[in-house]
């Protein structure tokens, strides 16, 4: 069963994506496939995650392959908050082809198996939290794409920027920052869990990996309130915050 | 009963032509009443008058297409006849698809423009419609609203203005309390402030050379008129320029103004140059947050909207072709109604005849059981039969049907009246 599920949400999620990139091109009578696409791989999805809740002997995803499964559904969630809004909908371009890339790796690692040991409740919460901040993160960093998207339209002059409508950029730029600022105390709360309840040890290179995450993305918001720093310049600051997260998080929490 | 339409609009009708029929929604209710009660084959009547068509809907007996090309004749007055070459008369379903095509907007100078359903509406309510014309517009409103939910026909600008205004939309998350910016007194920069306004924006400075016509245009905003000399100050608060001056060279641009624009700090600002030449140095659209949009580029928007407005009414078509279908359906069952009814008046009078025979002979409370009893057993045997005439009634064989329903009964056309 569990494989079916990860296929359905595999498919599902593929779907939606290509019916976004469809909608892009101006393909607009299917857009509502693309949001069915999402719904379904994520109530598989959610299914599956319950299947192995409850076959598992404690908290199932601990493993790396098991947390990225986690980390998906996490980012659908997230994506799914926005994206039932029509204007909101091709912020899926950016989140759902990685949403099904996310479960195919977790798949290939026996993150999606049921009946898998499983580990304490403590860790269950420190990396439900972490994995939260990293999946609003990534929606930040979705929105903030097609942000750089929207505004290089308008900037250009493209002509069709009245026929595919997104959000206004200022909509986008102040969800952006919004959706940051969440997945940021969901960090906080996920490292004082770990450090509160876990037996850390000394510094690590994970610790040190998730602090240097918490940092930018505190500087990140400091400058936006402080400095002023908004649309574009600040775009690139989530975007870049995202390529630091999938540069070292899986050196530094994946690589056993 | 037959619908007649008789008409003139855009298409083939000179403004000259139009006017001569022009009517307002008074005389229109007036004239449709009068129509509807004249005492001709015309027993109800909707006028619909526009800026772009006056159109007369009259449903009655035969001889009401006649009729109504005769009204709408008499509407023009003295030089008529320079009216019929331009006019059209359409007749039943034909009539009907032609409305159902106006109120989705398909029909219009600009596809898909919003205005027209509701005119549509207001003629109906203020014409003197019946039975058929009731059926007729209900389901064009109906054809309308499902243009507009079920395609974007309606959703991009046709107008510079219009489109200026929904790109503001673009870059700002909603326009109420925006500040806008006027350089330039001219007509068009005046269409575009209303545009904004009427999106709740607020136009807070109007600036002009002529010191005067910037008073004018700014009385008229409850806006503050200032040189264009002195443009930085608003330029440093504004959300959204619009310039259109007939000044032979750039009116903002330059190291002052590029240092304005940099010092807002990537805070966005839309600056709208409707002037030919234009107002607004092209470089000053590099500047970080700045958003610069020109007559080109605007009529570039413009025409794509209107393509897909064009793609989108495809869509349309198709919607109103279901909702002729239904209409055509819907007149085609009224031809079998009457046998329908006088197949149930004939069971009934039979039912009712062997009831009678059975007064006195039945006990009261059997009586009240045999008569529920007869009432199901006919009711259950009409049932199918009137379900296949109504099926049988939207095909080609629908009066056939009712005829050999009369044969095989015994009913006649005066048990039908």
């Amino acid at each position: 069963m569990a494989e079916l599920l990860v296929w359905l949400t595999v498919i599902a999620y593929g779907e939606a994506a290509l019916v976004y990139a469809g909608e892009l091109r101006g393909h607009r009578r299917y857009s509502m496939l693309g949001i069915w696409g999402v719904r379904v791989g994520w109530l598989a999805q959610t299914v599956l995650l319950v299947a192995q809740a409850r076959s598992a002997d404690g908290f199932p995803w601990g493993t790396w392959a098991g947390a990225l499964n986690l980390l998906s559904w996490l980012l659908v969630t997230g994506y799914l908050v926005w994206g039932c809004r029509p204007r909101y909908r091709l912020v899926g371009l950016a989140v759902m082809p990685v949403a099904a890339a996310l479960v195919v790796l977790a798949w290939m690692g026996g993150g999606t198996a049921l009946g898998s040991r499983g580990d304490g409740w403590a860790l269950a919460i420190h990396a439900g939290l972490m994995l939260a901040g990293l999946a609003s993160f990534t929606v930040a960093a979705a929105m903030a794409s097609l942000y750089v998207f929207e505004e290089r339209r308008l900037k250009r002059h493209d002509a069709t920027v009245l026929r595919l409508r997104l959000p206004s950029l200022e909509a986008l730029d102040r969800l952006a920052a919004r959706t940051t600022l969440a997945g940021l105390l969901l960090l906080s709360a996920g490292i004082i869990v770990g450090l509160g309840w876990l037996d850390v040890g000394g510094l690590d290179a994970a610790m040190t990996v998730a602090a240097l995450i918490w940092v930018a993305y505190a500087l990140a918001l400091a400058v936006r309130w402080e400095a002023g720093i908004r649309g574009r310049r600040f775009a690139r600051l989530l975007l870049g915050g995202l390529v630091l997260v999938v540069a070292v998080v899986p050196l530094t929490h994946f690589a056993a | 009963m037959r619908l007649a339409l008789a008409g003139v609009s855009h298409h083939r009708a000179s403004l000259e032509v139009r006017e001569r029929v022009a009517v307002d929604r008074e005389a229109a209710a007036e004239l449709s009443r009068s129509l509807a009660t004249s005492g001709g084959p015309a027993h109800e009547a909707v006028v619909l008058s526009t800026c772009n068509r006056t159109e007369l809907y009259v449903a009655g007996d035969d001889g009401v297409v006649e009729h109504a090309d005769r009204a709408l004749l008499e509407l023009a007055g003295p030089g008529a006849p320079a009216l019929s070459p331009a006019a059209y008369r359409l007749a039943d379903e034909s009539a009907a698809l032609h409305l159902f095509r106006v109120a989705a907007g398909l029909d219009s100078m600009v596809p898909g423009e919003g205005e027209i359903l509701g005119q549509v509406r207001d003629a109906f309510e203020a014409g003197s419609p019946g039975p058929l014309l009731g059926r007729t517009f209900r389901m064009a409103l109906r054809a309308g609203r499902r243009a507009r939910v079920e395609t974007a026909i309606g959703e991009s600008p046709a107008s510079i203005p219009a489109a200026a205004a929904a790109l503001a939309e673009q870059v700002f998350d909603g326009l109420a309390g925006r500040s806008v910016v006027l350089v330039g007194a001219g007509r068009t920069s005046d269409l575009t402030a209303r545009n904004l306004r009427s999106r709740g924006a607020l136009i807070s400075a109007v600036a002009n050379r002529t010191l005067e016509h910037a008073e004018r245009l700014a009385a008229s905003f409850d806006a503050r008129s200032v040189p264009i000399e002195e443009l930085e100050g608003p330029l440093s608060v504004a959300d959204i320029v619009v310039s259109s001056t007939s000044a032979p060279g750039f009116v903002l641009g330059g190291d002052a103004v590029a240092s304005v624009l940099r010092a807002r700090r990537g805070r966005p600002l839309l600056i709208v140059d409707l002037a030919v030449p234009r107002d607004v140095d092209p470089a000053l659209g590099a500047i970080d947050g700045c958003f610069l949009y020109d007559v080109d580029a605007l009529e570039s928007v413009v025409s794509a909207t209107l393509d897909g407005r064009r793609t989108e009414a495809l869509h349309a078509e198709r919607i109103v072709s279901e909702e002729a279908e239904r209409f055509r359906a819907w007149r085609a069952s009224l031809a079998v109604v009457p046998a329908i009814a006088s197949l149930r008046a004939h069971a009934e009078g039979i039912r009712a005849a062997e009831l009678a025979r059975l007064e006195g002979r039945l006990p009261e409370g059997d009586r009240d059981v045999v008569d529920t009893l007869t009432a199901q057993i006919v009711n259950k045997l009409l049932h199918l039969p009137t379900v296949r005439l109504k099926e049988a009634a939207v095909t080609a064989d629908g009066l056939l049907y009712a005829d050999v329903v009369r044969h095989l009964f015994g009913l006649s056309e005066e048990d039908e009246a």
